[in-house]
């Protein structure tokens, strides 16, 4: 079926790039792999018909998150490959043993829930508007506590970048200034 | 009169109509695309031309005026040698996201077209979110400069780069938030049903467009302003200012990938001015009932054409902006601005459309915060100039 | 009001575009070479020698004295006089040069040889379009001598002012003629 086709080849790239996130030696290339990955998991939701979680996610992790990741490297220097000193770290195995425990939990969370059970519904249940009242409505208490949280996220960085800027003295007045201020008729001597 | 109206889309069925059943949408999609191609690229040549050669008008000279008719096959002429450059790769460049940054700004901005309603049942796709999705692609477009900006392992590409993703990603907020009043006024986020909104005339002759209300005015100011922003354009083109970084992040790139670049460029603010269009202009609609005899896609194109025209109008005129300028004048005075505009348009739609005391109100709750915000969002308030060196 | 200055800089670009179309004020180029600014009567570039007359060689007026030559900064005049000798607008016996050369490529048209040159018999011309595909640009006598409409053509005034100086001392020295029947020995 072209759908399920369509499913693999996406899951295959975002998984491609995931890996690739992890694996390849220069830092800004891993983070430009996982904006891929981003984007394949927008993908994945606009396969499945929704729109305006597919379009979110690319706006917010394409389009933001992944130049907040960039810039995050850019500044910290991070990109510097030490040389002889390994990519991944000593215990990559207890990683790949709670990633794999991680995935047996949510495997058998989705396979043994109920909605499962269910016939998919025929046509897309939620369309903007629906989305639109929901969160107005019914969602509205996370929706404010998200939009407290983003407050407090862009007061802490107005804050802190603030703080640094305060110790910054200002900058030695010319003496000739000080000269012209006071009357005196700057003589050549 | 609806057959020229609806000319590419019944020329469109019958091509499609003579392939097989199988393969006819995607047939049908191909030609779409091929003729947004074929529109947008000539849009696209022709007004490289007309801007060098309007700039050069509002400058007292003439334009481009040797090749061809009044210089206008000069298009030819830049392609010809834009294709023939050599195509410099520096030698430390990170070679495949070098490759890779002039498609990752085209493509995204290609994708951009396909939800603009050109015309009557004239979009390519009608997308129940489609200006979420026009905003999302747009976005996608700025990892592609900062792609070109570090792969040339240039200080100055890379500085010009950091500057350009920061001039975008502050001038996205006003923008969407300028759009924002518009998808209230709607009560919908696709641009067929927003184009549909804007239909009828109030007092029999003056259109519902979104710009002849107070909120949908800022709001056009603002996304214009934005939109500027948006695609490096004057006055806000520091990151490709020439006598500040050289050309930014576009310094090393030649040839065919620098022509890319300027493409992604234009084809950005064509997208964004067709996205004008249809939230604050009334899309494809014309602007009074007798003046109907020119096709939908005639109107889009003329008020297309005079937004484009303004663009080039304003930069003729600007000087430039510096960084702080640029990115003070996006958080401090327009973000706010677009707030209130927000609830401005709130207020004007709590008013029943017969009290014409809201236009007052409305436009008082917009000027006041312009004039205060206008002296004040600096940091500095305006003193008279003293020209201490005149004497 | 707020946008002011802005709206000002619009309104004067608009005036600048509408005007290029039919006010000559708001479009000032001139599309060299189809059409050339008038030149001033006091341009100069390279010089050149005059000639009175029909006959270029004949006529010439340079006596081959070699000031210019020698006050020549760039010293780019080559001189070579010829041993026989011809009658001057005065009458008096004068020598005339047989090789007279100017590298043009050297000159720098400072103007001091017209300057110098007591005979009024170079001056500078007023040619630019001089381009050439060779280093030197080695001007010869033929090329060089220009006749003396043509030097009014260029300078009126200069060249009446010269054309008076030397009728004034033809007069003076018809005059002196007349006064002595006899010339005194030269």
């Amino acid at each position: 079926m072209p759908n399920e086709f369509a499913f693999y080849l996406i899951a295959a790239f975002t998984v491609v790039f995931a890996v690739a996130a992890m694996t390849l030696p220069r830092l800004v290339h891993c983070a430009l792999c996982a904006a891929a990955a981003f984007a394949g998991l927008a993908m994945i939701y606009l396969q499945l018909d929704a729109e305006f979680v597919g379009f979110a996610q690319l706006l917010v992790y394409v389009g933001a998150i992944a130049i907040l990741i960039v810039f995050a490297v850019l500044l910290t220097r991070g990109d510097e490959v030490r040389p002889g000193h390994s990519q991944s770290s000593p215990s990559w195995m207890a990683g790949v043993a709670v990633a794999v425990l991680a995935l047996a939990v949510m495997a058998m969370a989705i396979l043994l829930s109920p909605s499962l059970q269910r016939l998919a519904p025929s046509a897309p249940v939620a369309p903007v508007k629906k989305i639109g009242e929901e969160l107005m409505t019914r969602y509205v208490l996370p929706l404010e506590m998200v939009g407290v949280l983003l407050t407090g996220a862009l007061l802490g960085a107005v804050v802190i970048a603030m703080h640094e800027e305060s110790e910054v003295k200002p900058p030695a007045r010319w003496p000739a200034s000080k000269r012209a201020e006071s009357g005196e008729a700057m003589s050549l001597r | 009169m609806n057959a020229v109206d609806q000319i590419f889309v019944s020329t469109q069925h019958w091509l499609a109509g003579l392939a097989p059943a199988s393969v006819r949408p995607l047939v049908s999609m191909l030609l779409i695309i091929a003729g947004l191609m074929a529109a947008f690229g000539t849009c696209f040549a022709l007004t490289t031309v007309l801007e060098r050669k309007t700039l050069g008008r509002m400058q007292n000279r003439f334009g481009p005026n040797r090749v061809g008719p009044f210089g206008l096959f000069q298009p030819l002429a830049d392609a010809i040698k834009m294709l023939t450059k050599e195509d410099i790769v520096p030698f430390s460049a990170d070679k495949i996201l070098h490759f890779l940054a002039p498609l990752a700004l085209t493509v995204p901005v290609w994708l951009a077209f396909a939800v603009l309603p050109f015309g009557r049942n004239m979009s390519a796709i009608e997308l129940d979110a489609g200006i979420l999705f026009f905003f999302a692609i747009g976005s996608a477009s700025e990892l592609a400069v900062f792609m070109a900006g570090w792969s040339s392992q240039n200080k100055y590409s890379l500085v010009g780069a950091m500057r350009a993703i920061a001039q975008m990603i502050s001038y996205e907020v006003p923008l969407v938030l300028a759009g924002v009043p518009v998808l209230m006024a709607a009560g919908s986020l696709s641009l067929p049903d927003i184009v549909q909104a804007q239909s009828g005339f109030a007092l029999g002759f003056v259109p519902h467009w979104n710009v002849f209300t107070p909120w949908g005015l800022a709001g056009f100011a603002l996304f214009l302003i934005a939109a500027t922003a948006e695609s490096n354009r004057c006055p806000f083109d520091l990151p490709e200012g020439e006598s500040e970084l050289i050309a930014g992040y576009l310094t090393e790139y030649s040839g065919f990938k620098y022509a890319l670049f300027f493409l992604g460029e234009y084809l950005g603010l064509f997208a964004v001015t067709g996205l004008a269009v249809t939230l604050f202009l009334g899309g494809w609609q014309a602007p009074a009932q007798w003046l109907e005899w020119l096709p939908s896609w005639g109107w889009f194109a003329a008020k297309f054409s005079a937004l484009i025209f303004l663009f080039i109008w304003v930069r003729a005129t600007l000087p430039r902006l510096r960084l702080d300028q640029l990115l003070n004048f996006a958080w401090k005075f327009l973000v706010p601005l677009a707030l209130i505009n927000l609830f401005v348009a709130a207020v004007w739609w709590k008013f029943p459309a017969a009290m014409a005391i809201r236009w007052l109100l409305c436009a008082g709750l917009l000027a006041v915060p312009y004039v205060w915000l206008g002296r004040h969002w600096n940091g500095v308030t305006p003193k008279p100039r003293h020209y201490g060196y005149a004497e | 009001m707020l946008g002011r200055g802005i709206l000002r800089g619009l309104i004067e670009t608009w005036r600048n575009f509408q005007g290029s179309y039919y006010d000559p004020e708001r479009l000032t180029t001139v599309q060299y070479p189809e059409e050339k600014l008038p030149p001033q009567e006091n341009a100069r570039t390279i010089p050149f020698l005059i000639y009175d007359g029909q006959d270029p060689l004949a006529g010439l007026r340079c006596t081959a004295c070699s000031i210019c030559a020698v006050e020549c900064p760039a010293h780019c005049i080559e001189i070579v006089k010829d041993t026989a000798k011809r009658p001057d607008y005065l009458g008096k016996m004068q020598f005339h040069p047989k090789v007279f050369n100017i590298d043009m490529a050297v000159c720098m048209e400072c103007g001091i040889c017209a300057e110098v040159c007591p005979f009024d018999s170079i001056k500078m011309d007023r040619v630019f379009e001089l381009s050439g595909d060779d280093r030197r640009m080695v001007l010869r006598m033929s090329d060089l001598a220009k006749s003396n409409d043509y030097f009014r053509q260029i300078h009126p005034t200069e060249a009446a002012a010269v054309d008076a100086a030397r009728a004034e001392e033809q007069r003076k020295a018809q005059a002196k003629k007349g006064a002595s029947p006899v010339p005194a020995a030269s």
